[in-house]
């Protein structure tokens, strides 16, 4: 078996940085588009409803990976726009999971108890003050593990840029691939790497939900055996979330 | 904006070989992930550690990495292991495999669903094991989640795509090679985007109607 070079190991890892890039650009504008078209969903007016439940549904009907080969091939040819290829993934990523999102958004939102919503009316609060300092807040917490899965499918998702020849690890795995003419070891490194992002984003919504909770009142969960600490999601959410899971 | 309604045309004959296979994929790739999901499932309840463990520890690894790189190892590795398949088979064992590990949490929603009285019922009534699982808890455990495994296959058809990177020829494979032989990626990419918005939106509706008739 032939042995990996420092050099090698020196691809791999920036395919690292490159994919923590994807996710955390992709992550933050996904979560943009994830609260407009969220809370646009519960707006009054049915116009923006439906435009926003528009947008969900295209976003979440077409495969990311065809949106992104759309982004890279279609757009520079059919509308003469050419994006640098990291920020075509970032925005492909973003647009298709912040469409999921925006359902963990509009649902957190809609488990708030009305009479939150009408105290706020009854102290004559206006409609933004209302959703920032009422609803918001109180929704914020439960968000929480359905984002921690949907953070996980776009890790996984960023993979997909490797097709398109963004420098990721899934990218660099081939090169390494080409370099070694051996598989098995570089493809099982790069798992391992990703099963490590993975628990490293778990971990990190962890703490975030305990923070949230504790600054609502609430006590987190208790009660982790090692199995449940090793496992990559919450298990408790899965029947909730299982509308809005996969489709990367 | 140029779009040329021949290119379409042109293109139409190769969609559909490219949307058979999809479908191939899609149909196999669920049987798969339904079969071995149920096995996880119910593995993961086993009393013995020794299957329990790394039965949890396998699935939790392959759901939480991409099903791209899976793609890419079963490909390049399994033929350096004398286990050599065709794309598309490759394919449908890793969209099984993959979304098996996510079948294998929607069972065990369901089967932990299950009231505890049934449970109960099959001890009062010495109903042996099989016939326990047989005839009580899996008929009801699995009549509740048909819904959310419908929402798997939606999502697995949406990732079917990603088998055109291994070199099969699917919708997203044919119009990649459509737009190689003609230099007209616009028109091929849009038609197959749209194609999955109008296979997946009507699915989930039927989801949705399904979900509301058989979960009460």
């Amino acid at each position: 078996m032939t042995e990996l070079t420092g050099g090698l190991w020196e691809l791999l890892f920036k395919g690292v940085w490159v994919t923590v890039q994807l996710t955390v650009f992709g992550a933050a504008l996904g979560a943009f588009v994830a609260f407009v078209v969220g809370v646009a969903r519960t707006n009054r007016l049915w116009v923006v409803r439906f435009l926003s439940g528009l947008y969900m549904e295209i976003f979440r009907g077409t495969s990311a990976l065809v949106l992104m080969f759309w982004v890279f091939f279609v757009l520079p040819v059919a509308f003469g726009w050419q994006l640098v290829p990291m920020w075509a993934a970032v925005l492909a990523l973003g647009l298709t999971y912040g469409a999921y999102g925006s359902e963990i958004v509009r649902g957190a939102i809609a488990a708030v108890p009305a009479a939150q919503h009408e105290a706020g009316i009854a102290l004559s609060f206006s409609p933004w003050q209302r959703l920032v300092k009422i609803t918001l807040p109180q929704a914020w917490p439960g968000m929480i593990p359905p984002a921690n899965n949907l953070l996980i499918e776009l890790l996984k998702g960023t993979a997909l840029v490797s097709v398109l020849g963004v420098g990721d690890i899934a990218f660099g795995a081939s090169l390494v691939r080409n370099a070694l003419g051996d598989s098995a070891p570089v493809y099982t490194i790069i798992l391992v790497m990703y099963f490590v992002l993975a628990f490293l984003i778990t971990r990190g919504m962890r703490a975030l939900e305990r923070q949230a909770k504790a600054g609502l009142g609430q006590k987190p969960e208790k009660g982790a055996g090692v199995l449940r600490k090793l496992s990559g999601r919450q298990q408790s959410e899965v029947s909730r979330d299982l509308s809005s899971a996969g489709g990367a | 904006m140029q779009w040329d309604w021949s290119a379409v045309g042109d293109f139409m004959p190769r969609f559909w070989d490219g949307v058979l296979t999809t479908l191939q994929a899609l149909v196999f790739g669920s049987l798969i992930a339904f079969a071995l999901g149920l096995v996880w499932a119910l593995a993961q309840r086993s009393s013995l550690k020794v299957v329990r463990w790394p039965v949890t520890a396998v699935t939790e690894f392959i759901r939480n990495t991409p099903l791209l790189v899976q793609l890419f190892f079963l490909y390049f590795v399994l033929p350096e292991w004398n286990v050599t398949f065709s794309a598309l088979t490759t394919g449908i064992i890793g969209l099984g495999l993959h979304y098996s590990t996510y079948t294998a949490e929607v069972y065990r929603a369901g089967i932990d669903g299950v009231p505890a009285g049934q449970w109960e019922a099959c001890t009062a009534l010495s109903l042996p094991r099989a016939r326990t699982w047989l005839a009580v808890i899996l008929p009801q455990a699995i009549r509740r989640v048909v819904p959310a495994l419908g929402n798997y296959v939606i999502a697995m058809l949406k990732d079917s795509p990603m088998i055109a990177t291994i070199g099969a020829l699917d919708m997203l494979g044919q119009a990649r090679q459509f737009s190689a032989i003609t230099f007209l990626p616009t028109e091929p990419i849009t038609v197959v985007g749209i194609a999955f918005i109008l296979i997946a939106y009507p699915a989930s509706l039927l989801m949705r109607a399904l979900e509301r008739r058989l979960v009460r």
